[in-house]
């Protein structure tokens, strides 16, 4: 009841107020369109100077041996378990790797049952990425039933398995050309590295809250996945 | 109306920054991390041209939104309702306060985590679930070392910018079990991560502010760097957001405009690590993400600018903070000495909605007026014209109709009859001859103290001949 009348309060008051110098909405479309570039080789070396200086990592694979570079650099860096989506066909093609230090393990359940062994026992994940960003070297992720949202934010480390045919120039780009307005998943999120924070004295660190790595494997032939 | 929670009068204003101006600690800490951001904003803009440009559509899509506010907070109701989010109203922060503990007594809630969020500072949510026995944690490592000192946020942006390191480290010595002395700043952090790790998972809410809602599709989004603000709204079983009611725009496809503005022109960074955009909770076959979304939209003084055309342009801030780091008077008393929720010129022209005018008055003199803050504001506020139009108001007739919370409380006599003195003078030629003929001539009953003026200067006297006796001598010659 309170709420109703707070409501109608504050929106009663909003039309009484006069009405201002007109004020179209501008073509921030176009601000963007006249700095992009067509050549999308640039586009793939732009997203990668601009991650990359944001201290995430950049390999680039392809579609037959990326499952075999990841367990590499997972086992290079000493990681035990490694989570991916379940159902997923990166998921599969990684657990049929044959003698691998790391073990797989799927997000079949919903977070708050296994809530200890997420944010404690598992040292890496691997999810998609739907598209990135060349302007910002920033990753673009949907996380949906198979990768959930809590796959690249809680485990130290993130490897993101990005189709470099799906590098746009600019967030505004992506959204034009992936058509967000039409319809937004419950999370959508725009990633630009590994978590940081300059809250003591301006000084930088990394794995504030999320992973302290971000390691993309860049698939440059066939899909992702 | 709306009560001051843990606000302190602004009647104090001057005795605290008279203290803060002379901590050489503090006032050291200020420069340098004034400097520092000042120099990584400007390396984010070299091209002055590109920048008015995208400063004026920065402008163009707030004043947009704020021209059509209503309707934009019915269109962002309705899409958000029908995503599955809970959209509630506040006019006033105990109607807030009241919101978020009818959810958290309705689920049995304990515990909260908290995202950076100033509009719960500005309500003064973490004393009413405290009152309440519902722990409050802030999770944003900046304002989890304020509260762990007892303090509130000094910088909208960075919240312990006041503190050094040695301090932080004295801190987290004294106040965790367990934890040693440490300067090494990557330490601290992994200390605050495990603390905080706890936290998320233990929570029954998570509480947020919002950077921009989008109508068009009914999305909160949400900026930040460390992870904690994604935590706290996909971790525990009810996220609840809370914002001003300024804070819609029309169209999702302008947040990335306000996202190349706010993080540069904030801490000088091309962009933040994490862009989280909400449009619902958690769907059916998804195995995380919370269950229960809401909106909280407070009002609290801002449809009171809204109603003016000149204050209104107050309402398009984005709250970057650029206009605190490049103000002279912040960057040497800091933001403690403001005493309000926001300090620093965006503090001053916002406060006195929220507060009112009389016990913000002294914020608005705050100011050299050289203009610093406009220059940089990314979204253009004319901050030193509204400036001086809340000084007028605070000198302003008693009881004028419309009038503003608070206008001519802090009227002086003194005051209004000397400006109407100034202003007779200047509007009738033949006793402005006289006065100043009376000036000169007398100049030596000027007195040599003249309040706070002397104090620090030397005193005012008038010329021994006016310029117009200047001139008439050289005709004359």
């Amino acid at each position: 009841m309170t709420a109703m009348t707070a409501r109608d309060n504050i929106l009663a008051r909003l039309r009484r107020s006069p009405a201002g110098a007109p004020a179209p909405l501008p073509d921030v479309g176009a601000w963007f369109a006249a700095r992009r570039v067509d050549d999308h080789e640039v586009l793939i070396e732009r997203f990668k100077t601009h991650i990359r200086a944001a201290r995430a990592e950049v390999h680039d694979t392809d579609a037959a041996t990326w499952p075999e570079l990841l367990l590499n650099l997972a086992a290079a860096k000493g990681l035990r378990t490694l989570l991916v989506g379940k159902g997923t066909r990166h998921g599969a093609a990684l657990a049929a790797r044959p003698q691998h230090a790391v073990s797989i393990i799927a997000y079949s359940q919903p977070a708050a049952n296994w809530c200890d062994e997420l944010f404690d026992g598992i040292d890496a994940a691997v999810t998609t990425a739907r598209s990135a960003i060349a302007d910002t070297g920033s990753l673009i992720l949907w996380p949906d039933a198979q990768e959930p949202r809590l796959m690249s934010l809680v485990p130290p480390v993130h490897f993101v398995l990005l189709d470099a045919r799906a590098i746009h120039a600019d967030l505004h780009a992506a959204m034009t050309a992936e058509n967000w307005a039409a319809g937004m998943p419950t999370n959508a999120l725009v990633i630009s590295g590994p978590s940081k924070t300059a809250d003591i004295q301006q000084t930088l660190a990394y794995g504030a809250h999320g992973p302290r790595e971000v390691i993309v494997l860049l698939c440059r032939e066939g899909e992702a996945s | 109306m709306s009560e001051p929670i843990h606000f302190q009068p602004t009647t104090g204003f001057a005795e605290r920054a008279r203290a803060a101006a002379g901590d050489p600690a503090l006032r050291r800490g200020f420069r340098g991390a004034m400097d520092f951001l000042q120099a990584k904003r400007l390396a984010q803009f070299p091209d002055a041209g590109d920048l008015a440009t995208l400063r004026d559509l920065g402008a163009a899509i707030r004043r947009h939104a704020l021209e059509n506010l209503p309707q934009l907070l019915e269109q962002l109701e309705a899409k958000l309702v029908a995503n599955g989010v809970q959209v509630h109203w506040a006019e006033t922060p105990a109607q807030a306060n009241a919101i978020v503990l009818d959810i958290a007594h309705r689920i049995d809630a304990k515990r909260m985590v908290k995202g950076k969020s100033m509009v719960s500072e500005e309500v003064g949510l973490n004393h009413a679930m405290e009152a309440a026995g519902i722990e409050a944690m802030e999770t944003d490592m900046g304002e989890y070392i304020v509260q762990l000192a007892g303090e509130g946020p000094s910088h909208i942006i960075m919240p312990a910018i006041h503190k050094t390191k040695q301090q932080i480290a004295e801190l987290f010595a004294a106040r965790l079990p367990g934890v040693e002395y440490t300067e090494n700043v990557d330490e601290l952090i992994r200390i605050g991560r495990e603390v905080l790790r706890r936290k998320f998972a233990a929570a029954d809410i998570g509480l947020s502010g919002v950077n921009f809602a989008a109508a068009d599709t009914g999305t909160l989004c949400l900026v930040e760097n460390e992870g904690n603000g994604r935590m706290c709204t996909t971790v525990p079983r009810v996220h609840i957001a809370i914002t001003g009611i300024e804070k819609v725009i029309a169209r999702l496809d302008h947040v990335p405009l306000l996202n190349t503005l706010l993080p540069r022109s904030a801490t000088g960074q091309a962009v933040e690590t994490y862009q989280n955009f909400i449009s619902g909770p958690r769907q059916p076959d998804e195995l995380d993400g919370p269950d229960e979304v809401h909106l909280i939209l407070l009002d609290n003084g801002r449809s009171q600018a809204h109603a003016d055309l000149q204050l209104r342009a107050t309402l398009q801030c984005i709250r970057c903070g650029a206009c605190m780091n490049h103000c002279p008077v912040y960057a040497r008393i800091g933001g403690h000495a403001y005493g309000t929720t926001y300090p620093g010129p965006i503090g001053a022209i916002i406060s006195p909605h929220l507060l009112g005018i009389g016990a913000t008055a002294a914020l608005a003199t705050a100011s050299t007026l050289c203009g610093a803050c406009n220059e940089v504001c990314p979204v253009r506020i004319p901050i030193t014209e509204i400036l001086i139009r809340l000084r007028n108001e605070a000198q302003a007739r008693p009881a004028a109709v419309g009038a503003l919370r608070g206008a001519g409380e802090a009227r002086s006599a003194l005051v209004s009859t000397i400006f109407r003195a100034w202003a007779a003078v200047y509007s009738h030629p033949a006793l402005y001859r006289l006065v100043t003929w009376a000036m000169s001539r007398g100049r030596g009953l000027t007195p040599r103290t003249q309040g706070a003026w002397t104090g620090i200067r030397t005193p005012l006297i008038p010329a021994r001949k006016r310029l117009r006796d200047l001139l008439a001598e050289r005709r004359r010659q």
